[in-house]
């Protein structure tokens, strides 16, 4: 269980800066296998910044990242993905335009011998794992446009997925969905852990947070308020924790603690 | 419960009926936007056939409209890929001026010096240099656009006016003529076809092809026992493709030599002259073979590679196409360099044909290009786009000209024609697009 000591990923003392402000500063996270992390925290408090520099989207100004407890260089999406790393967006980052086959490998579609598009055999793997998370999807030929907010974000999940992701990042899963939807997406979420897959889960949705997450990370300025098991703390405390910055004794606090006069 | 079986009981047939052309549609997985393209096309042709008072739908003058298209499609194929990623390229014209200019230099000047006046690959080394020219400054442009942020209407407008100049200095302003005797084959005319024979031999072959195209799709459809379209509906397909390009064919085999220069073929080869004349077919016209040749090739680049997946990716949502990790400068750059390889093409038919390479070759070649994909239905807002419907778009265009032309209308009402027709068509595009939403 040698797993159990070393985490999946673990972001140290990370900072980044756009134009002399710091978006992120000194923020440190870690997450486990199996283990469903959320980082919560107002609007503009850095969580999306801080989760995008581990998808490869943003290059940090400072700070490690250690993948597997080995320090790891990840400058663009292409080397998050090379180290398990997957991504869904809160603006479901899918090109309208393309059909859901086209949508999962982007990137990284699969080739024939000639070095054409194999789109045949991708359409069979996209039905496969498309099968799996939404058994009523069957638009599979049309541009993803004509797709409703959940059978988009199905797509969205399906590709992290598809290529044996061994962390996935969710900002805002749910943010574009139904009830019903949203509740589809928990109950992946729940199977994907079962597969000892580590998620970074951003919400705004305290209930998603305590129904989905094992950890709380709280986010408030740019800095890590202070993080704690879920069992640990109430609703209210975690509330406190993002609006005043009030770390209540179940949780261990960060450097973005509100400092007890 | 009952109230609603009922209605639907007696709804059903109706609706069916309605949906017949639907369902037609759907089967045949036709593009029904191409098929108005081919619709809106036909009414100009028999339009202008009796406005003429006979004179449009002749071999001849649908020969001649092939030939008069060619440049302008071979640049509209690679301006969907431009448009689709939300750039523009108004270069085109000026490219192929310049390439044109190097193109005739290099063999009218340069090369017969070093190969020899008639050496029999001068019109390859000539043709491969106008090539690589022109890759280069699209490929120029590529960079400018993507690596320093420069918008591609910017850039291309600066080529437009650079690379014109540039013309002009390659040989000081003067024309460059005569062309090599086997490039001049590229730009058409009597020798530059292939004769009736080999006009068959290639409409057979594309026939085949349609029908192994069909098959093989099938088969891998079935393979992995995806829903496939009717049996009924892949004949209609492969019969409408296989009667379009044997129709095509027999167009091209119709047109038969003028007159004098079958008299001349007739002395120099010892062939008497018979009574109602000789009939030489001209067949199809190179430049003609030379546009399909590159339509098939684009429209594989753009479907069937990686390459022009991502095209489309990028002009669906250039967030979506990065984050999943591709390298969309390097794309652009890429959209860029073959852009003005199709123009060096483009350059090669029409220096070809004019059997002369001017200051002035290509001038407002942008604006046609771009109109003809625009009206091809290839959307300014990116992301969509088709091969095939902007080489459409180009023939339209090229249709209204040559019409105007034979009816005698003087170039500037033709100009005001062929804007106002611009404006028209992707107003039409425009309500076709929110009606299928």
């Amino acid at each position: 269980m040698t797993d159990q000591n070393t985490p999946l990923v673990e972001m140290k003392n990370i900072s980044i800066s756009f134009g002399g402000i710091h978006a992120v500063e000194n923020a440190s996270v870690d997450l486990y296998p199996g283990e469903v992390v959320a980082l919560v925290g107002h609007n503009g408090a850095g969580k999306s910044t801080l989760i995008k520099i581990l998808s490869g989207a943003y290059r940090r100004d400072a700070g490690d990242i250690l993948i597997n407890g080995e320090d790891t260089d990840i400058r663009n999406p292409r080397d998050a993905k090379k180290h398990g790393i997957e991504t869904i967006y809160q603006t479901l980052a899918v090109a309208d335009n393309v059909d859901a086959a086209a949508n999962l490998y982007l990137g990284r579609e699969l080739q024939t011998a000639w070095g054409t598009l194999d789109d045949v055999a991708m359409e069979a793997n996209a039905r496969k794992v498309m099968g799996r998370l939404n058994p009523n999807f069957k638009r599979f030929k049309e541009p993803v446009k004509a797709l409703s907010g959940g059978q988009r974000q199905s797509v969205a999940i399906a590709r992290a997925i598809l290529f044996d992701a061994r962390i996935l990042i969710m900002d805002e899963p749910t943010a574009a969905l139904g009830p019903q939807e949203t509740a589809q997406v928990g109950d992946l979420i729940k199977q994907l852990k079962r597969e000892g897959i580590g998620i970074f889960l951003i919400s705004h949705d305290i209930h998603d947070v305590f129904d989905l997450a094992d950890r709380v990370f709280v986010m408030k300025n740019g800095q890590v308020v202070g993080h704690a098991r879920t069992g640990d703390v109430t609703k209210d405390e975690v509330l406190g924790m993002i609006i005043l910055g009030k770390v209540p004794p179940g949780a261990t606090p960060g450097p973005g603690a509100m400092k007890v006069a | 419960m009952a109230d609603t079986l009922h209605s639907t009981t007696t709804g059903g047939p109706r609706q069916s009926d309605a949906n017949l052309v639907k369902r037609f549609f759907r089967a045949t997985e036709i593009d029904t936007r191409l098929l108005g393209m081919v619709g809106a096309l036909l009414i100009i042709w028999v339009g202008f056939h009796f406005l003429t008072g006979g004179l449009f739908l002749t071999p001849r003058n649908l020969w001649n409209l092939t030939v008069q298209t060619s440049s302008v499609a071979v640049m509209a194929t690679g301006m969907v890929l431009v448009i689709v990623t939300r750039n523009i390229d108004l270069s085109v014209g000026s490219i192929l001026g310049f390439t044109g200019m190097i193109m005739g230099v290099m063999q009218a000047h340069i090369l017969p010096q070093l190969l020899g006046f008639d050496h029999p690959a001068l019109w390859a080394v000539a043709l491969a240099t106008g090539l690589v020219v022109g890759a280069m400054i699209g490929g120029l442009h590529g960079v400018i656009i993507a690596f320093l942020g420069v918008p591609s209407f910017i850039v291309t407008l600066g080529g437009l006016l650079i690379w014109r100049g540039a013309t002009w200095f390659v040989t000081s302003g003067q024309t460059v003529a005569p062309m090599n005797a086997t490039f001049r084959l590229m730009g058409g005319g009597t020798e530059g076809s292939i004769g009736a024979t080999w006009s068959w031999i290639v409409g057979l072959t594309a026939c085949l092809a349609i029908i192994v195209a069909i098959i093989n799709a099938r088969r891998q459809r079935k393979r992995f026992s995806f829903p496939r379209k009717p049996v009924w509906a892949e004949y209609v397909i492969g019969g409408i493709g296989c009667a379009v390009v044997m129709g095509f064919v027999l167009v091209a085999n119709s047109y038969y030599w003028p007159v004098a220069i079958a008299r001349r073929y007739a002395d120099a080869n010892g062939i008497a002259w018979p009574e109602g004349g000789l009939l030489i077919p001209h067949g199809i016209a190179i430049p003609v073979l030379i546009a399909i040749a590159v339509g098939i090739v684009m429209t594989f680049i753009a479907t069937r590679l990686r390459f022009g997946r991502y095209v489309f990716a990028i002009g669906g949502n250039l967030e979506a196409a990065e984050l999943a990790g591709i390298k969309t400068r390097w794309v652009t750059v890429r959209i860029f360099a073959l852009m003005g390889m199709l123009c060096a093409i483009a350059a090669a038919i029409s220096t070809a044909r004019l059997n002369a390479a001017t200051n002035a070759q290509g001038e407002l070649d942008e604006l046609y290009t771009i109109a003809a994909a625009v009206i091809g239905g290839t959307s300014l807002g990116g992301g969509m786009g088709t091969i095939a419907g902007a080489m459409l778009g180009a023939l339209v265009m090229q249709s209204l000209q040559s019409g105007m032309v034979l009816l005698g209308i003087d170039t500037p009402l033709q100009r005001i024609v062929v804007g106002a027709v611009l404006v028209l068509a992707v107003w039409l595009d425009t309500v076709y697009r929110a009606r299928a939403k």
